[in-house]
């Protein structure tokens, strides 16, 4: 059926997946100059990223296990699927179980070269996963019940072309739920306190964990596709303010920039923490804030039915 | 390319130095030099490196290695010695298990000398490593990007002394080598 609301949808995709690598590398390269400035440093211009990964595709490339190219590329393909799926407006919920088995091809990739950093790489970002996974599906869980509660919504939905259509922001609804998402930012984003199987700037630990087998154009590929997942995640936390109104688009603009922003100085500030530490947290800060919020939520369904 | 020189990612091993030259290449990356306005970054792994920054003089136990993390570097590369030692072997030329400067093990393409070498130095090893790390990059894409299929370790290392054989080493590796073992 082709209809003005489909074309949107059409272009926002198209929109997507050609701009989002601009916009992450960008962002990429303002984060490294502001934390240099953090650290009264000068810092690398904005568009060094590009530089970067420009030089990685064009290096030679090495590896042990030639399928590495393909699981990497698959790993690039269902990140670029997830954010189309969220950006064309499609379930919430598909989104991030794409993102899942994205990573999922990322560790596969990894533990090919069966080499010991990239072995404890994959275990811990697998740890990492774990931490994720519930805050992911509880947002999506989060946003659904708020439109069972929002009197707005005949029906409750997983669809992000419904959720913006809503008259309430979402974060009136679901504050737990972006404290939540936030705090699982940091372990997506792999800023410091969290980045523990791989890491960005020159703080490594594990060489470089589960990228320290990706050589040239393969480690190009994993920089790309992590540029694709940060505006996907960004999205959504656009997602939690904007509504029907258009002035709620600049609301969510701003907030992504803070959010960033306040993710940049978590990075600068922390120092890096062992897994079990990063369990418990994300897991204590999912109970706590994602639970309360879910209680509540459930309370006024029932008020409202 | 022409922006290829503009991100250069460095691993740095310490041989066997007396860790002067270590702290100078570390203060390289501090506020005060901060080389990362120019892109390069500290990665400590070999398969993202592009230059590969060699200080001390090596020895028997860490020949091996030198020349390990050297094959694992993706080409384009380039090694750069900091310090006497890495260039000749300093005062522990002599020394017994020392076998002299980087370049008895892999081809060096810049000497940074000094003891310890400064930070300022350094950076200027650096920029000019970046100038033969563009020419071996355009070399490379004439040669049709030269990317041989199954890499055999030994190969590598003859075509690239060769190549890089004329460089300004000529007078600082000159005497030969006595193996005391």
């Amino acid at each position: 059926m082709i209809n003005t609301v489909n074309i949107l949808r059409l272009i926002a995709v198209i929109v997507f997946i050609v701009c989002a690598p601009f916009i992450g590398g960008i962002l990429d390269g303002f984060d490294r100059k502001i934390s240099a400035r953090m650290q009264r440093r000068i810092g690398p211009k904005v568009t060094q990223p590009f530089y970067d990964v420009l030089k990685l595709f064009n290096k030679e490339f090495v590896s042990v296990n030639k399928s590495q190219l393909f699981l990497l590329l698959s790993y690039l393909f269902f990140v670029i699927f997830a954010g189309a799926l969220f950006f064309g407006g499609y379930d919430l919920l598909m989104v991030f179980l794409c993102t899942s088995t994205a990573s999922i091809f990322l560790i596969l990739a990894a533990s090919s070269t069966h080499t010991a950093y990239t072995g404890v790489g994959t275990l811990r970002e697998l740890v990492q996963m774990m931490c994720c996974e519930p805050m992911e599906l509880l947002v999506a869980i989060g946003f659904y019940l708020s439109t069972s509660a929002n009197k707005d919504f005949v029906t409750p939905t997983f669809k992000v072309i419904d959720l913006v259509r809503s008259d309430m922001p979402a974060i009136i609804y679901l504050p737990g739920f972006f404290i939540g998402f936030i705090f699982i930012l940091t372990i997506k984003f792999r800023k410091s306190p969290f980045d523990i199987s791989t890491s960005h700037h020159a703080h490594q630990e594990v060489v470089k964990g589960v990228t320290a087998e990706f050589s040239g154009a393969a480690y190009g590929i994993v920089e790309v596709a992590e540029w694709y997942e940060q505006v996907m995640l960004l999205g959504v936390v656009g997602l939690f303010f904007i509504t029907s109104n258009p002035l709620s688009y600049i609301v969510a603009a701003l907030a992504i920039i803070l959010v960033y922003f306040l993710e940049i100085i978590i990075d600068n500030t922390s120092a890096r923490v062992k897994w079990d530490l990063m369990f418990k947290l994300s897991w204590g800060i999912i109970f706590i804030c994602g639970g309360t919020n879910l209680l509540v939520l459930e309370i006024i369904r029932n008020i409202n039915i | 390319m022409k922006s290829f020189h503009k991100s250069p990612w460095l691993i740095h091993y310490d041989a066997s130095s007396c860790n002067g030259c270590d702290i100078e290449v570390l203060a390289c990356t501090m506020p005060r030099y901060d080389v990362e306005r120019f892109g390069i970054i500290n990665t400590g792994n070999p398969m993202h490196a592009d230059i590969f920054c060699v200080t001390g003089g090596v020895n028997t136990q860490n020949a091996p290695i030198v020349k390990q993390i050297y094959d694992q570097i993706p080409e384009p590369k380039v090694v750069l010695a900091v310090g006497t030692c890495a260039c000749t072997g300093g005062i522990f030329k002599e020394c017994y298990n020392i076998l002299g400067g980087v370049d008895q093990v892999i081809p060096v393409d810049v000497y940074v000398p000094g003891c310890a070498a400064r930070p300022e130095s350094i950076i200027d090893g650096v920029v000019k490593a970046l100038a033969l790390y563009q020419e071996k990059h355009d070399k490379m894409v004439q040669e049709g990007r030269g990317l041989p299929e199954d890499p055999s370790l030994d190969e590598d290392n003859d075509v690239d002394e060769n190549a890089s054989n004329d460089d300004n080493s000529s007078d600082e590796n000159a005497s030969d080598e006595e193996n005391a073992s």
